[in-house]
């Protein structure tokens, strides 16, 4: 295995950009990102991209993403219509051909334009559940009542999560929703979708991100504290509802095993929890202690969640205290599909 | 900048998208449609509904017939739920409040998720006995199941009305689902300021500081580079046919002229990208590569693509095929 690292992050997020396209609102994250990898545009050995067509509503909508890259001369390039954390996934395979040694990774997303909810509805089973149009948030919602019902906990413990990346947020610039309350301020909001407020849910979030990852020598020689990725694996479950233990996530668990986030002390988590219950539910799967591990101190995707890239910045967020050395050791979490039905672990750590 | 152009969009079928179910989940929605619920028994004993056509598991082959058929239900538990308040107008099946919920019918170990129609929010919980209510005239879909109802202690399910079928009527073998999104597009800055220009009867392009490179029409970047085209650059609407194509087919949009019509790739005069347009005013044969060509504007301009009807020569000779031979 190459050792291959994290060597710069770049990330933004509005509510709702209406003054650019999608190729605009890229341009200055990527800008950013190459800049501050000490890499030139020209040497960066793959280009890997995730986003999701029907955001825009046109197919292979991809593709003007390219425009923003500058992809003359040629450029070895590839796209996932998943969560750009998966793109990176692919980037570090790439990497570890031995064909490359560097790579860009971005991910963009507007979820303002359409119904984000209905768009999602699109990736379910077409023949038995498609039909019906539960939202995303319907579905999560099913996951939380199991949950609850199965873990013994209330919606206060819900509402402390949601309360608690409000807090975090607060320093960060790209938290959309952020603020100093308590979970009894959010128990006081209406349940909106039983058990679920809104807080507990992802606000709509237009945004992208970009990482350059680097192998080995280059990215010591560009990174003053390159953040290695130790291990990342992803995993993924059944896509009926029906046959899933909901309660629990199997997949998460395995896909930490197989990273080794055990292996070490975990001194902050970001995990792509869109949810409130999600994050308890993650947070089990990869046995995280929050006595000794920071979780989502960024505010997490309940602060912002550009879809396609929330999962990617996961993973910038760490790579970015270690590298900052706030932390030495962490752990990144992204999620595809209905209820935490695919997840990805990228274990961090820092020389 | 709060003048950037937006448009309404929507993405539908027309008449729904359609679907071959295959035989495993084609017996599910039959059996639906005569009012059954069928489910499979799987090799570890598990009972497995809806069935698809291996086992969630172990990934093994579920075959379409066999003695591992069996009925489940009508009788179901409520696993979970979730209110949902506002039903969307032409997606959910009832136009009243309603749960959607994970039901395990009796005798399966699986959940179905489907509708409960149980008028209010507090009338359903974890543990809630409910059973289908049937659609007089089902056609072999998971909306044959109008919703499912609570379930009294010691009530009977109301049973599915009788399906009578048709002559020809053989196993359900697809299905049809509407599928209908709206969108609010934003042009961004750099394609508002160029539709903008073809109200004016101008061709807006861009160039970012680095570069010469002027693209007509661009998103707002230089593609070679990446890098912001910010600097306002004008076009002229004269310039040189690099390729073009005679359509023969018809219909292929609303502003198509009757066939057969030339469409081309046009290099623009200050511009280093290529610009598509029709060709009119010229037999299709005559049309040749590295024709010099002017636009045709419309009498009435608009800031859309309607401003440039077509473009026609304009009698110059020939351009050079050096000039143009990078832009192929």
């Amino acid at each position: 295995m190459r050792d291959v690292a994290v060597v710069s992050f770049a990330y933004s997020n509005v509510a709702r950009d209406s003054s650019h396209n999608e190729t605009e609102m890229i341009v200055p994250v990527l800008q950013e990102a190459i800049a501050e990898s000490g890499i030139a545009h020209n040497d960066i050995g793959f280009v890997c991209s995730g986003s999701l067509d029907y955001l825009q509503g046109g197919p292979f909508a991809f593709v003007a993403g390219l425009d923003a890259v500058g992809a003359w001369p040629p450029v070895r390039e590839s796209h996932v219509e998943m969560d750009a954390a998966w793109a990176l996934y692919e980037a570090w395979v790439a990497i570890q051909t031995g064909e490359v040694d560097s790579a860009l990774v971005y991910g963009f997303g507007k979820s303002s334009p359409g119904d984000l909810h209905e768009i999602m509805t699109l990736q379910l089973d077409p023949y038995y559940v498609l039909p019906q149009w539960p939202s995303m948030v319907d579905l999560a919602a099913l996951q939380a009542c199991a949950f609850l019902e199965a873990d013994g906990a209330t919606e206060k413990d819900l509402a402390e999560v949601a309360a608690r990346s409000q807090r975090n947020a607060q320093d960060n610039p790209n938290a959309l929703r952020k603020g100093s309350i308590t979970a009894a301020d959010v128990l006081k909001q209406p349940v909106t979708h039983h058990p679920l407020r809104d807080a507990d849910v992802f606000p709509i979030t237009d945004g992208s991100a970009a990482v350059v990852i680097a192998a080995g020598e280059l990215a010591r020689k560009v990174s003053k504290r390159p953040a290695w990725i130790r291990g990342i694996e992803h995993r993924i479950e059944a896509h009926g509802l029906g046959v899933r233990d909901l309660t629990r996530s199997e997949s998460t668990r395995a896909a930490g095993e197989a990273a080794g986030v055990a292996s070490g002390n975990v001194d902050v988590a970001e995990l792509h929890a869109q949810f409130s219950h999600e994050e308890l539910i993650l947070a089990e799967a990869l046995g995280l202690d929050a006595t000794k591990t920071s979780i989502n101190p960024s505010g997490g995707a309940l602060a912002a969640n550009a879809v396609m890239s929330a999962g990617l910045v996961r993973i910038g967020e760490v790579a970015q205290r270690i590298t900052n050395g706030e932390a030495d050791r962490g752990v990144a979490h992204a999620t595809s599909g209905p209820c935490l039905q695919q997840n990805l672990v990228c274990v961090l750590e820092g020389e | 900048m709060t003048d950037v152009f937006t448009a309404r969009h929507v993405i539908e079928y027309p008449g729904g998208y359609t679907r071959s179910v295959g035989p495993v989940i084609g017996r599910f929605l039959t059996g639906l449609r005569d009012g059954r619920l069928l489910a499979v028994r799987l090799t570890d004993g598990r009972v497995l509904v809806p069935p698809t056509e291996y086992d969630p598991a172990t990934s093994a082959t579920v075959a379409a017939e066999g003695d591992h058929w069996i009925e489940v239900g009508p009788r179901g538990t409520v696993q979970s739920f979730t209110w949902v308040s506002q039903p969307r107008k032409g997606k959910h099946s009832l136009d009243k409040p309603f749960a959607f919920a994970l039901i395990r019918p009796d005798g399966a170990d699986t959940a179905i998720l489907h509708v409960v129609d149980c008028g209010r929010a507090d009338a359903i919980r974890v543990g809630s006995r409910v059973a289908p209510k049937w659609r007089p005239e089902r056609t072999g879909s998971i909306a044959d199941i109008e919703a499912w109802l609570p379930l009294g202690d010691g009530e009977e399910p109301e049973p599915a009305p009788l399906h009578v079928p048709a002559d020809d009527e053989g196993p359900v073998t697809g299905i049809t689902v509407p599928i209908r999104l709206e969108y609010e597009l934003t042009a961004g800055i750099a394609t508002t300021r160029y539709l903008k220009g073809l109200g004016e009867g101008r061709i807006i392009g861009g160039r970012s500081p680095s570069s010469d490179e002027v693209y007509a029409a661009s998103r707002g970047t230089d593609p070679k580079s990446g890098e912001p085209t910010s600097i306002e650059v004008e076009v002229r609407d004269t310039g040189v046919i690099t390729t073009f194509c005679v359509v023969n087919v018809p219909g292929l949009s609303e502003l198509a002229p009757e066939i057969p019509y030339v469409s081309a790739q046009i290099l623009l005069d200050g511009a280093n990208n290529t610009f598509f347009g029709l060709i009119r005013g010229v037999a299709v044969d005559d049309v040749h590569m590295g024709q010099r060509v002017k636009a045709h504007w419309a009498d009435e301009l608009k800031p859309d693509h309607t401003s440039i009807q077509w473009f026609e020569p304009t009698g110059e000779p020939d351009a050079d095929y050096d000039l143009y031979k990078d832009y192929l």
